[in-house]
């Protein structure tokens, strides 16, 4: 099978399904670039690469180039979602929610309920997350859990090149408003994709590793970071079940609550900030419904209640990494009442 | 342009039944029937039907809190809509949207909106629907004074110009802002010449007579729907009622109202003009009168008969699949 970046996988996702569809298109800032520019259009393709030379096939009808102007983005993707396209809209950074949240939070991810379920609004919003790039507290932020937080709206938070593809196209295939969540630190890294169109389902969690002594549920590059500290115990002789819940709403809690009933401890690892995050809310779940199991309290590795700091020393202390899921391993491990 | 004696009678009736529908609104909220809170169209009919005279049920718009009147001018169903605001089962939204979010998406109505500036990009996406499909149809955002200073207003227009979009922005300036004088918060006072400044065919109107809104908006929705872009109409208006419903409105001057209803009734010039030129008789209009009330009552009474929302309903429709 060939190997694939999440970069190639989500332009493969794309560029079936909008073949496969006329209603499919995509719309936001430089999304092709240098649309009214002596150099012309194409220039950027998103600031990462991956809708680069989608307008060549697909035209400008299809690929739309917007001002800088998150709101009417939002609002532009939502609306036409809800009259008849199938709109993959560009949130360049999810810092760049705090500009148009009403047009997400307010309008369409409360239409259809509002509407007594007439509406429809096949809308997927790509936004990049993640820290690690000393950009800084307004480019930097991993806020999937407020998406994750609002009833209406689904949440997908890949880890690798397979998954990206398999869960864009179901994404964009999904009746529901979408949030796809990229790592930006991630574009590069490669796996085995399949040229063809796959789904992958929502609300199933991949178990990435099989192992009976401590559950560990991570998110988006977390999870890499927990393959490192669990291979790590492995050779401690302490075995790791890792989970990759791939979408947070909605969420597998069947598998996190399964593995934990074998294990009877939890370590949640998530780069997002601490407070009502994803890691608070599975360590609730675990513990309203499988509290009889657990043998340890339940551990969350997250970064501290601070925006990102642009000091590259500093923001590697904010970013959870492999010696610190270690330690919280090692410490729900060997806890003792 | 000279409008067929239907067209007038349908003009009539569609302002007739927004003015019956809000007066027994305000009626019924008085009493209690009505949950929530109402925001009455009472004095504006002549924009919404004057705009909406111009579009069929594939064409969109998206309304205000103030959203009754656009909503019946569309093509809603009046028994629907008032089942909607006693929140019963049967009602356009099951109960679940009331009068802030009234929508019926088979009318093209994409809802009246609870946040002041929130329809003006979906308009915008509505449009682009418009465009990408070749549909041929328009999109027509209503807006008041108070939304023409969102930021959301002007990124939405900004856009459809940017895409020539066939979008068409209303703005009815009805003088408040809730409790504000448009006066005062729109800094410009010049809200046709704001939207000019986008690059948008802008005009302003008087939203006591029908025709100078039914003109503009023919003049807009005709070039939207020939591919000639964006468009935006000021209409100049007034609200017979609060900002809500039981708005005690101390900040109207004395008689204010009194003098609105007598001087600015977009119902009462539309009558005296087409009486005037010979277009209808009295006994036509009174006719249209008495069927508007027979509608409306029996809107009322089957809203009060319809049995609230199922339990179950609380959680259905809150996603196509989950």
């Amino acid at each position: 099978m060939p190997v694939k970046t999440i970069r190639q996988a989500l332009q493969e996702a794309l560029v079936h399904e909008m073949r496969r569809d006329p209603r499919v298109v995509v719309i936001g800032e430089d999304v092709s670039g240098g649309a009214g520019t002596e150099g012309g259009r194409d220039a950027a393709g998103g600031v990462l690469g991956v809708t680069k030379g989608l307008i060549k096939e697909f035209g400008e009808s299809r690929v739309i180039d917007t001002p800088i102007t998150e709101s009417a983005i939002m609002g532009a993707a939502a609306g036409a979602a809800v009259t008849g396209l199938r709109p993959v809209a560009e949130l360049m950074f999810s810092d760049f929610l705090g500009v148009c949240f009403d047009q997400i939070f307010n309008q369409a991810a409360k239409f259809r309920y509002m509407f007594g379920g007439k509406a429809r609004t096949p809308l997927v919003i790509r936004t990049m997350i993640g820290a690690g790039r000393s950009a800084a507290a307004q480019h930097s932020q991993s806020p999937y859990h407020i998406f994750t937080s609002v009833p209406g709206l689904k949440v997908v938070v890949p880890s690798n090149a397979y998954d990206a593809k398999g869960l864009l196209i179901q994404a964009i295939r999904d009746d529901d408003p979408v949030v796809f969540c990229e790592h930006k630190l991630m574009y590069d890294l490669r796996t085995e994709v399949p040229d063809e169109a796959y789904t992958i389902p929502f609300g199933e969690a991949n178990v990435v590793r099989d192992g009976d002594d401590v559950t560990v549920v991570a998110l988006a590059r977390m999870v890499h970071y927990t393959m490192e500290a669990a291979e790590k115990l492995a050779a401690e002789g302490i075995e790791c079940e890792v989970i990759d819940p791939r979408t947070t709403s909605p969420l597998d809690e069947d598998t996190i609550l399964e593995s934990v009933e074998r294990t009877g401890r939890l370590v949640v690892v998530d780069e997002a900030t601490p407070r009502c995050s994803m890691a608070t809310d599975i360590a609730a779940l675990v513990a309203d419904k499988a509290f009889a199991s657990l043998k340890a309290p339940v551990r969350r590795v997250t970064a501290p209640h601070t925006p990102v700091p642009f000091a590259p020393s500093l923001e590697k202390l904010y970013i959870p990494d492999a010696e610190r899921i270690a330690a919280a391993v090692r410490e729900v491990h060997g806890y003792a009442r | 342009m000279q409008l067929s004696h239907e067209s007038l009678i349908k003009a009539y009736r569609d302002m007739t039944t927004i003015r019956r529908f809000e007066e027994r609104v305000q009626e019924e909220f008085s009493k209690g029937s009505i949950p929530g809170f109402v925001h009455l169209y009472a004095g504006q009919e002549a924009s919404a039907v004057g705009v909406c005279s111009h579009l069929g049920p594939r064409d969109h718009i998206a309304s205000t809190h103030r959203g009754h009147g656009h909503s019946i001018a569309k093509g809603c169903d009046v028994s629907g809509m008032m089942m909607e605001l006693f929140a019963k089962q049967g009602g356009l939204c099951g109960g679940k949207g009331g009068s802030m979010h009234i929508a019926d998406l088979d009318q093209g109505m994409l809802g009246a909106n609870g946040i002041v500036g929130g329809g003006p990009p979906v308009v915008v996406g509505a449009a682009l629907t418009a465009k990408t499909l070749n549909t041929g149809n328009v999109a027509v955002s209503f807006t008041g004074d108070g939304g023409s200073n969102q930021g959301t207003t002007f990124e939405a227009m900004n856009m459809a110009v940017v895409l020539q979009l066939p979008a068409i922005f209303v703005f009815e300036n009805n003088g408040y802002g809730e409790y504000t004088g448009a006066s005062y918060a729109v800094g410009s006072r010049d809200i046709a010449g704001r939207a000019a400044g986008f690059g948008l065919p802008a005009v302003k109107v008087n939203g006591d007579d029908f025709f100078e809104v039914h003109e503009a908006a023919r003049e807009a929705v005709e070039r939207a729907r020939g591919g000639g872009g964006p468009g935006a109409i000021e209409v100049d208006t007034c609200r017979f009622y609060g900002h809500h419903s039981g708005d005690a409105q101390l900040y109207r001057g004395k008689d204010e109202v009194k003098r609105l209803r007598d001087d600015r009734d977009c119902l009462k010039h539309f009558r005296r003009r087409v009486t005037e030129a010979g277009l209808l008789d009295t006994a036509e209009l009174d006719a249209v009168d008495d069927e508007v009330s027979g509608l409306i009552e029996q809107a009322v009474a089957t809203a009060r008969a319809a049995a609230p929302p199922d339990a179950a309903a609380l959680l259905s429709d809150v996603y196509v699949s989950y």
